[in-house]
């Protein structure tokens, strides 16, 4: 390792506890200003923080909003076999819709080729279900620091009823005032942890003792090497002919799809090790989801789309 | 570990973007792939050095015409303090997104360019810095190495720059200047060697030993209820926790407390942070509070110590307001004033003045006010609000106004 190890043992510092009071605020605003919210689950870190947060901001109450999950059927099975046990430890209700169903309704059109995925389509089976529960609200795990057009993203962002984003129409947002006001038709997605980093993400799932998916810790796993990176194979992967898989030790650094989600080399067992591997990695955390490799504004294109 | 936000502002093409990302760069805050991805973009676009401002000029528009248009969030940190930068556009068409940004702001980071030094935005900016009560202010001229780094070219400026603060600044505010070169790295985080004749400090030197003594936790008693938890469940069949985030002063357990407005009087028998009890909990933390006799306490109401005797109760006020939004406040119109998380109608009985914020000068009865413009107002709630001056007691002084028809924050105000 080329990093100085005590400059990043300088850099880890601690979590800073005003974030989680922000969080927490935003939280108790969702459930008194909208009539229907919901926290969007996607399994990964940040959704599983975004519950954490739900639990403390209403204890002893339970959260008062369903989890959604929007299930592409590329899930990693250790994803939704941790989903469950965090329903059931919390008391929460959980609604899943299928992107699978969607495929079948003819709303939806899987990829063909060696990059196919289902990312793109969550979108029609999330605003599929958004209407269904005529969701007024729904808590995202995005995080500012993420992406480019992510960096301009109010914490209350305001969807048209194709849950369209349009940067230049944005609620100006000052000091602490949430205007979760809207119209018939339209509806708020809400980032409680805007502000937060990667860093601030581990330092808190470690300060908390949280649990997170088996995955986000090393182990032996089949992948590909496709593009500098690390794929895991799988049923759900298109793999060129040259492309033999092959077993070695990995973690995830980010969890999506098996499909658009890498792989990183590491032997890190323990939380203290991964924050170490994050301060000191060279790649930053979204460079291992293969979906914002398409174009330098895949993002902002997914966001104008209703991606959240 | 605290976290120093700073808000950033400057006008078209003095470099702020560039800072910025020269900041990241220097505290080894951008990654490999970043760096790369840099790299290409900046070969692209013909250049033979890294572009830093693509950083941050994050939109598809902004990349198409090289302009920011809208306050984009940029977060490093440093074994001290965790900094998250609101970066603002200099457009004078976007001064709402400036006003945004600085709002939660401790710093401001005032861009002049070194060859044009002070322009109409400089002023206007300044004059923002103080209308929201930010505590520092660090003037950075820029683009030093455009006039060769020259130390009489950098006092001039400094000289000019001292008149027009001396104007707009009020007491306990901390104003700085620094001579720098975003694109060389001048006197960022290392000291500029091209520039020996300047001794202060540099940019981050500036961040790291800013401090702000959290006054916060000495200002009045404020606790605004947003959520009542009832969770109606066996073990808690009889428990009433008001859930909020105090938003200034400090409350402890066995305190006497008063709730606006109905009034009512109780003691805190507990305050809660999820299983944690607490004996005591200060301004910025999210907490539950349980007091020692049921009384009817609903969202929107404010909790006080019973001892203070200032009570903040307004109804019939006036306060200076900065309108955001493109159909223009008008004298006698009704809007939803938001202040904190209460909500109440609110009628403008009268635009008492106009400020021409980069002349320092004012207008008196003013029919309207436009996009972008500062003034005073006169305005009557229908219910009482529990709202501090701003100037006293910032973070329980400010509001909202909202749009009934089109659900858009339009303005903000600051109680006078």
């Amino acid at each position: 390792m080329s990093t100085n190890m005590s400059a990043i043992h300088d850099k880890i510092g601690q979590f800073p506890r005003e974030l989680e009071d922000e969080s927490i605020y935003i939280m108790r605003e969702v459930a008194a200003q909208f009539d229907r919210p919901a926290l969007l689950f996607s399994g990964g870190k940040d959704s599983i923080t975004l519950v954490r947060l739900a639990q403390k901001a209403f204890f002893p109450g339970k959260i008062p909003f369903p989890l959604v999950h929007i299930d592409t059927g590329h899930n990693f099975p250790e994803t939704i076999e941790f989903r469950d046990w965090l329903v059931k430890e919390t008391g929460a209700e959980l609604i899943v819709r299928y992107v699978q169903d969607s495929i079948d309704q003819g709303k939806a059109k899987e990829e063909s080729g060696k990059y196919a995925s289902r990312n793109v389509l969550q979108t029609v089976t999330l605003l599929d279900t958004i209407e269904e529960f005529k969701f007024d609200a729904c808590i995202g795990g995005a995080r500012r620091d993420e992406e480019k057009a992510r960096a301009k993203e109010r914490i209350f962002s305001v969807r048209d009823d194709f849950g369209q984003w349009d940067a230049k129409r944005q609620r100006p947002e000052l000091f602490d005032m949430l205007n979760g006001r809207i119209s018939v038709g339209e509806n708020v997605r809400v980032f409680p942890i805007s502000n937060w980093t990667e860093l601030d993400v581990w330092n808190y799932i470690k300060e908390e003792k949280m649990e997170i998916p088996s995955i986000y810790f090393a182990h032996q796993r089949q992948v590909i090497q496709r593009d500098g990176m690390l794929w895991a194979d799988s049923e759900h992967l298109n793999k060129e002919a040259d492309e033999i898989p092959f077993e070695t030790t990995v973690r995830f650094r980010t969890v999506g799809d098996m499909t658009c989600t890498a792989a990183v080399s590491s032997t890190a067992v323990d939380i203290n090790v991964i924050i170490e591997e994050i301060l000191s990695a060279e790649i930053s955390e979204r460079g291992a989801r293969i979906d914002d490799k398409r174009s330098e504004a895949a993002m902002e294109k997914r966001k104008q789309q209703g991606y959240f | 570990m605290d976290i120093l936000r700073i808000a950033t502002a400057g006008s078209v093409d003095d470099g702020k973007s560039t800072l910025i990302g020269r900041l990241l760069y220097e505290t080894n805050s951008i990654t490999k792939d970043k760096i790369e991805a840099l790299e290409s973009a900046s070969k692209r676009k013909g250049l033979n050095f890294l572009d830093l401002s693509l950083l941050t000029d994050g939109l598809i528009a902004e990349r198409e015409q090289g302009i920011t248009i809208d306050v984009a969030h940029i977060y490093f940190s440093t074994p001290t303090r965790k900094y998250i930068i609101a970066d603002t556009p200099g457009h004078i068409e976007y001064t709402r997104n400036m006003v945004t940004g600085a709002s939660n702001a401790k710093v401001s980071l005032i861009l002049v360019d070194a060859r044009q030094g002070i322009v109409e935005q400089t002023a206007r900016h300044l004059s923002i810095a103080s209308l929201l009560r930010i505590p520092k202010v660090i003037i950075c001229v820029n683009k030093m190495d455009l006039v060769q780094y020259q130390e009489s070219k950098f006092n001039e400026i400094q000289d000019k720059l001292s008149d027009l603060v001396h104007k707009t600044t009020f007491q306990g505010q901390n104003v700085s200047y620094l001579p720098i070169s975003s694109l060389f790295g001048q006197n960022i985080t290392k000291q500029a060697d091209e520039m020996p004749w300047f001794t202060g400090n540099t940019l981050l030197q500036e961040l790291e030993t800013f401090e702000f003594a959290e006054t916060l936790a000495q200002a009045p008693a404020r606790f605004p209820v947003q959520f009542v938890v009832r969770p109606m469940t066996e073990a808690y069949h009889d428990y009433r926790g008001y859930a909020g985030k105090i938003s200034s002063g400090t409350f402890k357990v066995g305190d006497e407390i008063r709730v606006l407005p109905t009034g009512q009087t109780s003691t805190i028998a507990t305050i809660e942070k999820f299983e944690n009890s607490l004996d005591q909990a200060i301004a910025g933390e999210s907490i539950v509070m349980t007091l020692s006799n049921d009384i009817d306490i609903s969202r929107g109401n404010s909790i006080i110590l019973a001892s203070e005797t200032n009570v903040p109760s307004l109804k019939d006020f006036s306060a200076h307001v900065c309108w955001l939004d493109h159909q223009a406040l008008s004298a006698g119109k009704t809007y939803l004033l938001q202040h904190g998380i209460h909500t109440t109608k609110a009628k403008i009985t009268q635009i008492t003045e106009r400020l021409d914020v980069t002349q320092q000068t004012s207008t008196n009865e003013v029919g309207q006010l436009n996009l972008n413009e500062i003034g005073k107002i006169s305005l009557r709630t229908a219910q009482a609000i529990s709202a501090d001056i701003y100037a006293e007691n910032p973070s329980n002084g400010s509001f909202i106004l909202i749009d009934e028809f089109s659900n858009s924050t339009v303005g903000v105000g600051f109680v006078d």
